[in-house]
């Protein structure tokens, strides 16, 4: 049973895709139960898996008995474990959310929205844990495809916006895939480890320097990178609330942990840093996307949409990150890609419970909301203070890590584009502070009672807790996973 | 000359993915868009397909089955055709999706010119 873990936590919510059709049959509101379940069974197969990867090592699995090159392989090792917690955690968090918000907002679709939620989720672990390439670009589509179905389930502007997604969701999709066919020409392998042993004897070739750029090109469109971006704010910001709150956080940081994953396990650091002035390109690409992700937040009125583009914003930490190459950029990184997809959660929860009690997502909506729904707004608070990076909640500690990384590599522009976000970060959520306390709340909101469901509640003020508590624990992820992960000779 | 004629496959898959490429940016209504991605996924397909050919090979189905070895420059290279199914079954995936949602999109504005949809949304 434990040896097979690594199956088991994509099978599961595979077979409960299907099953949940039958549970929605019985009666509508039992889909929501058997989400929470199947999502609580997952969490528990990762967290099965963090503690054999920290006794064991690295676990190799092989599906159907198939021996490596030949068959299809699945590889948890330091890195993806930790996506593997992340990802079953904030669907399992997602999805206790998601109740009463699918209830009110689309109840007609309710089966359809939780087979789709249940296939993402399966989608996602299954990028983070395959070990073949072509695998990957199967799953990528799997979670890109069912979410373009839950986006589409929003109304009136989410068809338009889910439309431009899929447009430039399968040109990203479609540059890896010819990405991977490039590589197999030349090596006549998928499977990502085989890859990274063939591949060094060919690195002076053409056809392997084009291979990388379609794969970095796909996945950047896929994660919205600068400026590949201007797909996502509609997406997500016309989305419907439980979508949100599920694909906001993941979908962009399990983009950039696949590039991570390609550049240290299928190419090599020494490959893909080894031109300096690609290396300072693509920094520069972040510090660009940085500035201008910070700045347009600042100019929305509506508040999902500010959210949508600080994403954007910190997508270009976590590249620019990366591409520092140099040990404390690159562990800023990883450790940003979990953070800040418990910040994103966080705020789009928050965002979530504002829809909900107001019906609009507008940041006038949030005017004298500290006297109306005080819990709600300290959740709020505490991941404002997160994206501006007051310690010790975990927008500090990436964004530390960052900081040296730049300063080692003298990047100056990065650490300039960093601050310059932090101050705007600063800027923006303060003026919504300030309205949220100073104004008198519309009249027609003033009503007491309980500020939100209990099953939205607990989830909003929960991941509160957890930015702080993962925020304190930040040494230990770096110290226990992190560190394994960043190669030798960075 | 000689590069053009040997390596015709990738010619015709870089002219095809370009025609997708430009229907999928440039063209205004949303349907032609669709198209264009088909075109830009069947392009892939192609040189996929294109890849596992070799001269004078057959199709890799085993015509001696006694035989101790398989000669493997007799048969095409099976794999990337393999995948490629799986490429069909998503690229027929997407399409389908796309094409409901532009049914929706008719169905919100009744019209399919991406244009005439902007103004749409600007006008409310």
């Amino acid at each position: 049973m434990n040896d097979q873990l690594p199956a088991l936590i994509i099978v599961l919510p595979l077979v409960s895709a299907l099953l949940v059709n039958i549970a929605g049959r019985v009666g509508r509101s039992y889909c929501w139960l058997f989400t929470v379940l199947v999502m609580t069974a997952v969490t528990g197969c990762a967290l099965g898996l963090v503690s054999r990867v920290m006794t064991q090592g690295i676990i190799h699995y092989r599906l159907g008995g198939w021996p490596a090159p030949v068959g299809i392989e699945y590889v948890v090792d330091h890195l993806n474990v930790l996506m593997l917690v992340l990802i079953s955690a904030v669907s399992l968090v997602a999805a206790i959310y998601s109740g009463p918000a699918v209830q009110r907002e689309i109840p007609e679709q309710t089966t359809s929205f939780y087979t789709l939620f249940i296939l993402l989720v399966a989608g996602l672990l299954g990028m983070t844990i395959t070990g073949d390439a072509f695998n990957l670009y199967v799953l990528v589509e799997i979670s890109a495809l069912t979410g373009y179905g839950l986006i589409a389930l929003g109304q009136g502007r989410a068809f338009l916006a889910s439309f431009n997604y899929i447009i430039m969701g399968t040109v990203g999709a479609c540059f890896y895939l010819l990405g991977v066919g490039h590589l197999y020409i030349k090596t006549g392998s998928l499977n990502m480890k085989d890859l990274y042993q063939l591949l060094p004897s060919l690195y002076s070739s053409e056809t392997i320097a084009v291979a990388f750029i379609l794969i970095l090109a796909g996945v950047w469109a896929k994660m919205a990178f600068f400026p590949l971006h201007t797909w996502l704010p509609n997406a997500y910001t016309y989305a419907p609330t439980a979508t949100s709150a599920l694909v906001a956080p993941l979908m962009t940081k399990v983009s950039v942990y696949v590039m991570i994953r390609i550049i240290f396990s299928v190419f090599s650091p020494e490959f893909a840093f080894h031109i300096s002035a690609v290396r300072h390109l693509v920094v520069w690409m972040a510090v660009v996307g940085i500035v201008t992700g910070s700045v347009m937040a600042l100019l929305q009125t509506d508040f999902k949409k500010m959210l949508t583009y600080l994403i954007i914003a910190e997508v270009g930490y976590m590249v620019g990150g990366v591409w520092l190459a140099n040990r404390a950029g690159i562990t800023g990184a990883v450790l940003h890609v979990i953070n800040d997809a418990l910040m994103t959660l966080s705020l789009f929860l928050v965002a979530g419970v504002v829809t909900y009690r107001t019906g609009g997502h507008q940041v006038r909506n949030l005017q004298g909301f500290y006297r109306i729904m005080p819990w709600t707004m300290a959740a709020f608070t505490l991941a404002a203070l997160s994206m501006i990076g007051v310690p010790p909640t975990v927008g500090f500690f990436s964004k530390w890590y960052l900081m040296l990384g730049a300063i080692h590599g003298a990047q100056w522009h990065f650490v300039a584009a960093l601050v310059f976000s932090s101050l705007m970060n600063a800027l923006l959520f303060f003026r919504i502070m300030e309205m949220a306390f100073f104004d008198a709340p519309d009249p027609a909101q003033a009503w007491v009672g309980p500020e939100a469901p209990v099953s939205m509640m607990a989830p909003v003020l929960g991941t509160a807790v957890g930015l702080l508590a993962v925020g304190l624990n930040s040494r230990v992820i770096v110290d226990r996973f992190i560190q394994f992960v960043i190669p030798a000779g960075l | 000359m000689e590069t053009l004629i040997a390596k015709y496959n990738y010619w015709i898959y870089t002219l095809l993915m370009m025609v997708g490429l430009y229907a999928m940016l440039a063209k205004n209504n949303l349907v032609k868009k669709v198209i264009g991605m088909s075109i830009f996924q069947t392009a892939i397909i192609i040189f996929y397909v294109s890849i596992g050919a070799k001269e004078g090979a057959t199709i890799p189905i085993l015509m001696h089955s006694h035989e101790e070895t398989v000669r493997t420059v007799e048969y095409v290279n099976p794999l990337p055709h393999v995948l490629m199914l799986t490429a069909i079954v998503v690229s027929v995936a997407t399409l389908g999706v796309a094409l409901s949602i532009a049914l929706r999109i008719h169905q919100e504005y009744g019209t399919l010119e991406e244009e005439e949809i902007l103004d749409q949304i600007q006008g409310l």
